[in-house]
């Protein structure tokens, strides 16, 4: 893409302003503003730049905080667990070694790395973000091109703040019309998902568009665009608007007086041209998607909370045959069930994909005034120290309470299963996190993705339950 | 990074489509701060039973297979988690070519970091080269990448195709970051570029 007059995407548009030069081979040395560092990806990597004599280039670029092996219990002693604890303190160490801005455990800012980006305003449109996880996809709600890298990468960008790229291919997926009642911005993610499935962007950054994402508030784009990554794209994008200012002013890291006007008028120029060109565009109807959960090991399983475990003959090779028989297998589940016929053990709400103050609300909604099932474990891990402050300031953490759920600290606990938040084998589990890939939760554990208040609602009565049901 | 040029060895067959990193190395394996030593839970889940003992019929648990060096997978390998581990693992293990129909992007690309080399080639092929691997101790493919070519144990030769700078590199066994210093003044004339025009972005 050159910077003519030729009709540019927003990915076009932000990727063009961050070439610092073209290599022969259309490799191109990609500069990167914000870096976001966590404790499990990071070692190896500032340990190479120890061993190489190098720096971190922009320490005023790099922001770290632990999250993914942090315990959600209380943590007032500091962490049981020696290697998890080494992880943490080398982390820890690496940052004050290298200057680099830290959010410690004991501060209320320490949360999900890709809830903290944005709540802290470090994450803006226009912007190129990286951090070694793959849901760094999440910061593109904000306009911003936001991708997940390895460990190497996160050395090279720590040395040079830029990154050796091939630019992406374009896919538009355009939402129309309007989300029924009962359904979210997680069902649309995984009706998306389910369309294209895990390898369908693979290659690609996604732009969401259309009445639908449009209408959807910054959390819910978060986790539209959190989610693009199991739909095999690196990253997902929403062209920025007036939401998308109103929620960044203000916040610490967001630009202030009269930057903030010129930041403003710059994010302005940034949303598609209209005929910009899309290497792919898939369209879809919001008004047809429905409450959605997933039964298989892969998020392209996805069924209507109204449907049945489908049957593995249905499909065309018998590759797909067996695969599917060894989920069904894995998943304790027979073809034909009803769904909502599937009793749980454990309900995780929480994760950069739905660990968000209206997450919270939406599932304390359901939750309010009834009882977490018997037999069935409950636990809610809000996904910063701020989003847990705000919920108790409205007072979600006594409904939680009230009704029986457990209330716990920050951090990626369950979604996971690095700390002590683990599924047992053969535990089934309705969750609000990203994957169900076999002994993600936690070792022979089996997940079901859906979106809070569906989580809420089977916590309620045991089993997998259309919300329709229980709300008005 | 050692370089990669040719490689002969045992190909094992792993003939299952959307292998996720957490099924290559599962999270609970990745508190370590050090790159190696992730070899022995490789596929951690596939190959071990519950009380600890391995599963005679994970392929990589069976001779030739435990010396393989090649992987030839089902489609969209790699997918999930950007975690290095996954790479590390298979390389602790001696792993250094995947063949596969698809990867997912990040893992592909964490591959060449570490001296790895992805192959991707269309279903057909991955399923003879796949029958290939099925074939015991006969089952030994040649990967050239300088000729871009994996040699079958028929002697037939299928071509590749790789990115020309990440070929350079893997060949010579290339760091990228001495590569990118290299254009430090460049770096050096965006980053003040930038800095005078979105000074709040800058501390």
């Amino acid at each position: 893409m050159g910077e003519g007059t030729a009709p540019r995407t927003l990915f076009d548009k932000i990727w063009d302003s961050h070439v610092v030069e073209r290599l022969p081979d259309g490799t191109c040395i990609l500069y990167i503003d914000r870096h976001l560092v966590h404790e499990v990806t990071s070692p190896q990597a500032f340990e190479g730049l120890r061993m190489a004599g190098r720096r971190v280039r922009r320490p005023d670029a790099t922001f770290a905080v632990a999250d993914h092996n942090v315990p959600t219990s209380d943590r007032s002693k500091g962490i049981d667990e020696p290697e998890s604890r080494l992880q943490v303190e080398t982390l820890e160490s690496n940052v004050a070694e290298f200057g680099v801005p830290y959010f410690p455990l004991q501060d209320a800012r320490q949360g999900i790395v890709h809830i903290v980006g944005p709540e802290q305003g470090i994450s803006q449109p226009g912007l190129t973000i990286v951090c070694g996880d793959s849901h760094t996809s999440t910061h593109g709600a904000l306009g911003a091109l936001a991708f997940g890298i390895g460990t190497s990468e996160v050395e090279h960008v720590l040395a040079t703040q830029t990154l050796l790229q091939k630019p992406a291919k374009n896919m538009l997926i355009e939402v129309q019309g309007r989300l029924p009642f009962g359904c979210t911005a997680k069902d649309l993610i995984l009706a998306i998902i389910g369309r294209i499935g895990t390898a369908g962007g693979t290659g690609h950054v996604i732009e969401y568009a259309g009445e639908a994402i449009r209408d959807l508030d910054m959390a819910g784009r978060m986790t539209v665009c959190n989610m693009s990554i199991e739909a095999g794209a690196r990253a997902g994008l929403v062209a920025p608007d007036e939401k998308t200012f109103a929620y960044l002013n203000g916040r610490p890291y967001a630009p202030k007086g009269e930057a903030w006007d010129r930041a403003v008028a710059y994010w302005k120029t940034l949303p598609s041209d209209p005929g910009a060109r899309y290497d792919t565009t898939v369209t879809l109807k919001a008004d047809e998607i429905v409450p959605l959960v997933t039964w298989g090991t892969s998020p392209e399983d996805v069924v209507p909370i109204t449907g049945a475990v489908p049957d593995p003959d249905s499909e065309t090779t018998e590759a797909r045959r067996a695969a599917k028989r060894r989920m069904l297998e894995y998943m304790g589940l027979t073809p034909g069930t009803r769904m909502q016929d599937v009793a749980v053990d454990v309900v995780f709400i929480g994760s950069c994909t739905n660990g968000r103050i209206e997450d919270l609300r939406a599932a304390a909604a359901v939750a309010k005034g009834r009882k977490v099932a018997g037999g069935v474990r409950a636990m809610v891990v809000p996904g910063s120290g701020l989003v847990k402050r705000q919920a108790e300031a409205e007072g979600l953490d006594r409904v939680f309470r009230e009704a029986g759920f457990e209330w716990r600290e920050a951090g990626c606990s369950m979604c996971l299963g690095m700390n002590a938040d683990q599924l047992k084998p053969g535990q089934r589990c309705a969750s609000t996190s990203n994957r169900n890939f076999e002994g993600r939760q936690g070792p022979g554990g089996r997940t079901h993705l859906m979106s809070p208040a569906m989580a809420a609602a089977a916590a309620v009565t045991g089993r997998l339950t259309d919300v329709r049901e229980l709300v008005t | 990074m050692q370089p990669f040029t040719t490689l002969t060895g045992i190909a094992a067959p792993l003939p299952i489509p959307n292998v996720d990193t957490d099924k290559i190395i599962p999270a609970r394996f990745l508190k370590t701060i050090k790159r190696s030593g992730l070899g022995k839970n490789l596929f951690d889940a596939m190959r071990y039973r519950a009380d600890g003992s391995e599963d005679p019929d994970f392929i990589l648990n069976r001779e030739p297979y435990r010396r393989a060096e090649i992987l030839v997978a089902g489609p969209n390998f790699g997918c999930g988690s950007s975690r290095e581990h996954a790479p590390w693992a298979l390389l602790d293990f001696g792993i250094r070519c995947v063949i596969a129909p698809g990867f997912a992007d990040i893992f592909y690309n964490n591959c060449f970091k570490n001296g790895i080399l992805p192959i991707k080639l269309p279903p057909a092929i991955c399923d003879a080269l796949m029958e290939d691997a099925k074939l015991g101790a006969n089952a030994r493919l040649m990967i050239d990448l300088e000729r871009q070519v994996v040699v079958r144990p028929n002697g037939e030769e299928i071509r590749f195709e790789i990115d020309p700078f990440r070929k350079h590199c893997l060949l010579h066994g290339l760091d990228d970051i001495g590569q990118t210093l290299a254009h430090a003044a460049k770096i050096d004339a965006y980053e003040a570029k930038r800095r005078a025009a979105e000074p709040w972005l800058f501390a």
